[in-house]
């Protein structure tokens, strides 16, 4: 810094975030312009959305006298169907996952059947749940089966990938070592990649039966079982008191999921 | 680690000494139980003549379903560039609400340990256990049908998300720097600003792009309950079973995920 701009005492000024200026003014520029562009297209119906305040209001106040009695024969189904959907998808998702895991790792599978993995794993993971809930229903009619279905096909995305992702990250020696007793290529598997992989495919297992459980919820929307059917007709009839009741168990159970997973992926670690 | 003793007297290597080979024995014997039990629950709700015909009606809808019906493209860039507006709009108006909560959930920021931040923390379990879909659900039921109940469903959804991850990136701040700006006189809003956000900032950026990224893809699929985006055309071409319309439409859908997650990576990975 000059003697001449210490004289001028300049303050000082923050830096901006984007150093460069010209990326930086063509960001905001294109953000507002983009901005005054959605706004405007957007059409809302403001005396609808006022109206609506009103039964916005009954829905809050609903949570604080959840009525959990009148459809709970329904509610008690859902439930456990969601669950039950939940802990099947993800098991089978997890016997499924394995394979297509090891296939996906680059370090010990040959060029075309990790193409072949990558190529299923990307699939699963590009198609939101409940598009493929759809399709599984028009092919497997309505039922818990296109649900268990579709949450396996899900898990496989999720799981494979975290999963290669995880082979890939190996420590190389230890499985050399095992490879140069002489082991067959499932001994090799068995003792030099998978002790190191299994505390992280456990957490992983836990959080995505979390995640499933979830998912579960929305999936009766479309005729493939669980809770969300009876949530939907809920909503439909304006009996928001039920959906209250729904929503506070649905919200329970998975804080005693997370709480679980949370502990025991700490216990593994 | 354990040895193992044969009949004969030789020491050989096991895995597992007897009592860890019981446990695991018991533990993949109440797993397996557990999982026969649910797919006894699933198998007696299916009707397993459907699942037999499945190959068939499979190659069937199929069969109607190619080629995509390309003309129906004209009638798609509205609900398409709708559904953009609903995630872009969603994550921005989530992010207004989310910057304040994770600093009242944030244990360094927060006023109050013990009431203000268990508040802040169930409001993002309640954001975040509730599915998009049931958020909009909702909202359709209470603000009616059309993009802005999409969006303020996005929103809410979002807000879980970015408040647990952005408290987490302010409770992992370099104290030293806030103590310097609290030590030239700065009063609490400007500690924040010059103390903390310039450290959450580039966290804050991938949260963002990473929840965008999300809430694209959640919200092809809103328009199937009412809420606006291209999930709408969706649900009216399943209505009338116009199979030609569907196929082009999950394409167009697959095309916009993949460029959202291509967009996502790479804003990503400058700013890492």
């Amino acid at each position: 810094m000059s003697e001449a701009s210490l004289a001028l005492g300049r303050t000082w000024k923050r830096p901006p975030i984007i150093s460069n200026p010209i990326l930086r003014w063509t960001l905001i520029i294109g953000a507002l312009v983009y901005l005054i562009a959605a706004v405007m297209t957007i059409d809302v119906n403001w005396s609808r959305v006022y109206e609506g305040l009103e039964r916005g209001k009954k829905f809050i106040l609903a949570f604080s006298n959840p009525n959990f009695s009148d459809r709970w024969t329904d509610i008690h189904e859902g439930m456990l169907e969601s669950i039950v959907m939940a802990l099947a998808s993800t098991v089978a998702g997890i016997i499924i996952s394995i394979p297509i895991g090891l296939g996906a790792a680059r370090n010990i599978a040959p060029l075309p059947v990790y193409l072949i993995c990558r190529g299923i794993i990307a699939l699963s993971r590009a198609l939101h749940e409940i598009i493929v809930a759809i399709l599984l229903v028009a092919v497997f009619g309505f039922g818990p089966l296109a649900g268990f279905l579709t949450l396996s096909f899900a898990t496989i995305g999720f799981l494979s990938k975290l999963l290669a992702e995880d082979i890939e990250d190996t420590d190389k020696s230890q499985a050399e070592a095992i490879k140069a007793t002489g082991s067959s290529w499932l001994q090799w598997i068995n003792f030099g990649i998978q002790p190191q992989i299994m505390p992280r495919l456990i957490g992983l297992s836990i959080y995505r039966l979390d995640i499933n459980f979830r998912e579960s919820a929305i999936l009766g929307l479309v005729g493939a079982g669980g809770i969300g059917a009876t949530l939907n007709t809920a909503f439909d009839r304006y009996e928001f008191d039920t959906a209250a009741a729904i929503i506070i168990i649905i919200i329970a159970i998975v804080m005693v999921l997370e709480n679980t997973s949370t502990f025991i992926r700490g216990k593994l670690q | 680690m354990a040895i193992k003793q044969t009949t004969d007297g030789i020491k050989i290597w096991a895995r597992r000494n007897t009592k860890e080979q019981f446990t695991n024995w018991i533990m993949w014997f109440v797993g397996t139980a557990i999982f026969m039990y649910c797919w006894q629950g699933i198998s007696a709700e299916t009707d397993w003549d459907f699942f037999w015909d499945a190959p068939e009606i499979a190659v069937d809808i199929s069969s109607r379903a190619m080629p995509p019906k390309w003309d129906y493209m004209t009638s798609l860039w509205v609900p398409l560039w709708d559904t953009l507006n609903i995630a872009t709009m969603g994550t921005f108006l989530s992010l207004v609400m989310a910057i304040p909560i994770a600093f009242l959930a944030a244990r360094n920021t927060t006023p109050d340990k013990y009431i203000i931040r268990n508040l802040a923390l169930l409001i993002i379990v309640s954001s975040r256990s509730i599915n998009s879909l049931i958020w909009a659900l909702l909202l359709v039921s209470i603000i009616g049908p059309g993009v802005f109940a999409g969006l303020v469903a996005i929103s809410l959804r979002s807000i879980g998300f970015c408040a647990k991850l952005l408290y987490e990136a302010i409770e992992e701040i370099d104290e030293k720097q806030v103590e310097a700006i609290t030590a030239t006189g700065a009063s609490r809003w400007q500690v924040m600003v010059f103390g903390i956000l310039p450290q959450i900032m580039p966290a804050l950026a991938g949260i963002t792009v990473f929840r965008w990224d999300i809430n694209i893809r959640e919200s092809t699929v809103l328009g199937l309950v009412g809420a606006g985006g291209i999930g709408l055309q969706m649900q009216g071409s399943l209505n009338i079973l116009a199979w030609p319309q569907v196929s082009l439409i999950l394409l167009v859908i697959l095309i916009a995920v993949l460029i959202s997650e291509w967009v996502s990576a790479k804003i990503r990975g400058a700013i890492i």
